[in-house]
């Protein structure tokens, strides 16, 4: 189907954007990014927003850089990005390894990171990414700028802690240790498809034992999240298969999980359990 | 709130000056108010790739792009991809190993494929693979699509 009729606002700086997102945000006026989520629901009419506010040509919103401490994300850093590593930190070697399983070549050209966060999709790899490493979001609007912690900002399915005249300006992420171990693993049918679970985890070895681990699951629960319970199975053990298969089930235990057409809340509990143990295992390759 | 906004693509370096509301596609206005209409449209909604053109050197959906948003870009379609008589290298690939049957998958595999091969002349296999799974087709299962690409490849990296 088609698109419903909008204006489509073209602003150049954030100011005049976050200028128009306060006189049109209670219209339904929203941000057009990469357009990748947004144009699909729009075309099923699902979603049929009065004003667009394109931020494409927005200077300066492709800021992609590091501080040594943490990597600032821009509103339009777009998920091809991520291709080929963005710093030497190994945070960028995980980054490139998750953003293969995004969606398909051509959307990766114009999705932006951004804009999957904003959107939050229960089965995002950026919104697993983020709820696992602790993101911090900067929103911005005429009102001013906050930041807001990833355990804050996710608050259900397609639904985040920004307020309608708030705009996305960037998102920072933790850089990891050298020595960092990452694995990742999501299961779907099909290759681009979202995720049915997925996993990711982030510790490090100290005295071969595995110290500030973070294990985080995405598309079985409204939102991603840590796993605290899972994490506890890990911390303190050397990274074997009895350890891993501890806190796969610790997961898979400790998840409420989403229940749609093709799975029920038992599979999908059984697929955490699979895709952690899986991701834990990767962190070894 | 219907209005239109008058604007050029450019489309295989040829101008086209049209006027479209906001909300028309990329793909409709080639089709529609610039007669190209060698871009397919499928679903109109991400899934099948069947609209994938080439903007700025990037191979994306226009489906999910809107025209207004082309503005002062390099559209290029399968109408640009042969040199007078001398099909492309894809083009050729895909009739040598029968990468069609019905035809109607192949404008956007032939635009993904060259998008893509252009910008990672060097792109391995099992990324390649990848990257074909973003389109569908009804017809071939394609084992020949994959084929042909790769032999496409192997002549564009020659080159
Ligand atoms: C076939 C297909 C398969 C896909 N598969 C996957 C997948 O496997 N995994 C996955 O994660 N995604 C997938 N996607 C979605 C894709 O990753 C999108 O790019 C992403 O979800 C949204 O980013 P966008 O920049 O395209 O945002 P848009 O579509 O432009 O916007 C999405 C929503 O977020 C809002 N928004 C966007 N940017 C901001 C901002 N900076 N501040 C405030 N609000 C903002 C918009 O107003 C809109 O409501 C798929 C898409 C398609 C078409
Ligand atoms: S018509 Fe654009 S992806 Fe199907
Ligand atoms: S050849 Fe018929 S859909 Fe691909």
């Amino acid at each position: 189907m088609k698109p419903a009729p909008f204006v489509r606002h073209v602003p150049r700086t954030l100011q005049q954007a976050l200028a128009i997102l306060s006189q049109v945000a209670g219209q339904d006026g929203r941000i057009l990014a990469g357009g990748q989520s947004l144009v699909p629901i729009m075309a099923f009419r699902l979603a049929k927003p009065a004003h667009l506010i394109d931020i494409n040509e927005v200077a300066g919103l492709d800021r992609l850089e590091s501080d040594g401490k943490v990597l600032s994300i821009g509103a339009r850093v777009r998920h091809a990005a991520f291709h080929a590593p963005v710093t030497d930190n190994r945070l960028a070697a995980l980054l490139t390894y998750v953003a293969r399983h995004i969606a398909h070549y051509p959307i990766r050209m114009r999705g932006t990171f951004c804009g999957s966060l904003a959107h939050a999709d229960p089965a995002s790899e950026w919104c697993l990414t983020a709820a696992t490493l602790g993101a911090t979001m900067v929103a911005m609007s005429q009102r001013g700028t906050r930041e807001i912690a990833a355990s804050d900002f996710f608050e259900g399915i397609m639904s985040t802690a920004l307020a309608d005249d708030e705009l996305l300006a960037e998102v920072r992420l933790p850089l990891l240790t050298p020595d960092a171990k990452f694995g990742f693993y999501e299961f779907n049918r099909r290759a681009g498809d979202f995720a049915m679970a997925a996993s990711l985890v982030t510790y490090s070895l100290v005295n071969g034992k595995m110290a500030q681990a973070r294990v985080g699951v995405g598309g079985a629960e409204p939102s991603p999240r840590r796993i605290e319970e899972a994490e506890a199975a890990l911390n303190g053990q050397s990274p074997d298969d009895d350890a891993f298969r501890a806190a796969a089930q610790a997961a898979s235990d400790a998840v409420d999980p989403l229940e749609d057409h093709q799975t029920n809340a038992e599979y999908r509990r059984d697929l955490v359990r699979v895709v952690v143990r899986r991701a834990l295992e990767h962190s070894l390759t | 709130m219907t209005d239109k906004t008058a604007l050029t693509l450019t489309i295989n370096g040829r101008d086209h000056a049209i006027a479209v509301e906001a909300r028309r596609t990329l793909a409709d206005a080639i089709r529609e108010d610039c007669g190209q209409t060698g871009t397919h449209i499928g679903c109109e909604h991400g899934i099948c790739g069947a609209c994938t053109v080439i903007v700025n050197g990037e191979p994306v959906r226009s489906c999910l792009m809107f025209a207004v948003q082309a503005e002062g870009k390099k559209i290029r379609t399968v109408e640009g991809l042969a040199d007078g008589e001398t099909l492309h290298p894809m083009q050729q690939a895909f009739m040598d190993h029968h990468g069609l049957q019905c035809g109607f998958c192949t404008p956007g595999f032939l635009m993904l494929a060259v998008g893509v091969l252009e910008r990672e002349p060097d792109i391995n296999d099992d990324d390649l693979l990848d990257v074909l799974s973003s389109n569908l087709c009804r017809c071939t299962g394609y084992q020949n699509i994959i084929k042909a690409v790769r032999a496409a490849a192997e002549q564009m990296r020659g080159k």
